[in-house]
């Protein structure tokens, strides 16, 4: 994998403080795209090596990839493992990021009653025995399918 | 003035009686219509009716009076509405204003929250299939809307059932089906006495997405089978789905009128598709009608009393 060894310094090496000037969106998909190109979890010491030798990634400080990763990890786009004395990280995949989404949809504390028009609502026990003899009722030819 | 004010307070109770049994009578997408238009207009003229107790009582204060340049004892004499009932008019059209901002607060905030989710969603099309447990399927209204279904239930379903649920939330959508429910329910917020109503705009609206459902599919019986199966599934084990359609009932005629919505919805869809009905509309919206005329009418007399108390002074 092209990202999995560290290489030399890239021939223009930019200065720390300009990376750190990047805006935090940049850099946290710079984090997410070593951690996917990664084939095991990476440690944020791991993650820092990887991303210098990127072709144009610049030298960040231990903290600040720290505290990209915890930010992505509070995002719910990371999933972290304890690791010795730390913490790897693993990019969460993208289907159940998704369901994470939605059920956040869910419970994101707004009345989602008010929107979210539901296929069907819940049953009590009298509707559940009265939906069964409204469809044993009638022997249509539609009788099995659904 | 008179009696005149009292009757638009009167016929959002006749309308919350009358909401279910319409429902069940008339063609869903006629019902939406009328039910939500229905709970607007009343709702209008209730505040309006309110506004003219408060009004009325309030030109009778003294001071109020000399700063209108009223008569007070023309007022006095003129119009029979107690004092008591004006301040208590006064205080349920204060109630029903918070009430209305903080309902028209909560929906607004729950819409732009769906559109967030409905724009956030990278995937291309319009159904987002999620993986989990859970047996759900719902239209998110966006900016393009998106109809979210989980696998589980993709899974459980065979294509026809499939394609009834798809094409049941795409009624939703095309339809902006979460704006007469928003609609209704400010208009309930306005006055709790139409909260039927609004719940009856929740029914038919997904009546009037069953029924287009019915017609994409051509199979009402599936349709119905579909969202038996389904209601059988989101429901937690004591009715496990496999028995559904191996049961046999003794009786053939099974009476839905006071069962929740899901049994109505197959009923409904196991009888004759629903017809339109034209007269049982049209008295429904004179009797509306009548009712605006009723406020509009004691507005009118309102506003000669104080004119004349005005001039009597």
């Amino acid at each position: 994998m092209r990202d999995a060894a560290p290489r030399h310094p890239p021939a223009e090496p930019a200065a720390p403080a300009e990376s750190l000037r990047r805006p935090a969106g940049a850099l946290e998909a710079e984090v997410m795209a070593v951690l996917r190109a990664a084939d095991a979890p990476l440690s944020p010491g791991q993650v820092r090596e990887r991303l210098a030798a990127r072709p144009r990634g610049g030298e960040l400080s231990y903290s600040t990839v720290v505290t990209i990763v915890s930010r992505l990890h509070a995002k719910g786009l990371l999933a972290r493992a304890r690791a010795g004395r730390g913490f790897a990280y693993t990019p969460v995949d993208p289907a159940s990021l998704a369901a994470g989404q939605m059920s956040r949809a869910l419970d994101a504390g707004v009345d989602h009653g008010a929107v979210l028009t539901r296929f069907v609502s819940g049953l009590s026990g009298r509707d559940a025995r009265l939906l069964r003899r409204l469809l044993a009722g009638g022997e249509g030819p539609g009788q099995d399918r659904g | 003035m008179r009696l005149l004010v009292y009757l638009p307070l009167l016929i959002p109770l006749l309308a919350a009686l009358a909401a279910r049994p319409l429902a069940a009578r008339l063609e869903p997408r006629d019902a939406t219509w009328l039910l939500t238009v229905a709970a607007v207009v009343l709702a209008g003229c209730s505040t309006v009716a309110l506004a003219l107790l408060a009004a009325s009582a309030a030109a009778r204060v003294p001071a109020l009076a000399s700063m209108g340049d009223y008569s007070q004892s023309v007022v006095h004499r003129a119009d029979p509405t107690p004092a008591v009932t004006g301040a208590v008019a006064a205080l349920v059209l204060t109630g029903a204003a918070v009430a209305v901002t903080v309902a028209f607060r909560h929906r607004a905030r729950a819409l732009a929250e769906s559109y967030r989710r409905a724009a956030r969603l990278h995937d291309d099309g319009t159904v987002v299939v999620v993986r989990g447990t859970a047996v759900e399927a719902y239209a998110l209204p966006g900016w393009p809307g998106r109809i979210v279904v989980s696998g589980r239930l993709l899974e459980a379903l065979d294509e026809p059932g499939r394609a009834a649920l798809l094409a049941h939330e795409r009624a939703h959508l095309a339809g902006r089906h979460h704006l007469f429910t928003t609609v209704a329910h400010l208009a309930a917020a306005a006055n709790p006495v139409l909260l039927p109503l609004a719940r009856t705009v929740d029914y038919t609206v997904e009546r009037w997405a069953d029924e287009h459902a019915a017609q994409v599919t051509g199979d009402r019986r599936l349709v119905a089978v579909t969202i038996g199966r389904v209601a059988m599934m989101a429901t937690p084990a004591r009715w496990p789905a496999a028995t559904l359609g191996m049961v046999r009932a003794g009786s053939h005629r099974v009476s839905v009128a006071w069962a929740g919505p899901v049994p109505r919805r197959v009923a409904a869809l196991l009888g004759p598709p629903p017809r339109s009905r034209v007269l049982l509309v049209a008295a429904a919206v004179l009797i509306v009608m009548l009712t605006g005329a009723c406020a509009v009418q004691a507005a009118r007399d309102l506003h000669a009393l104080l004119e004349l108390a005005r001039a009597g002074h």
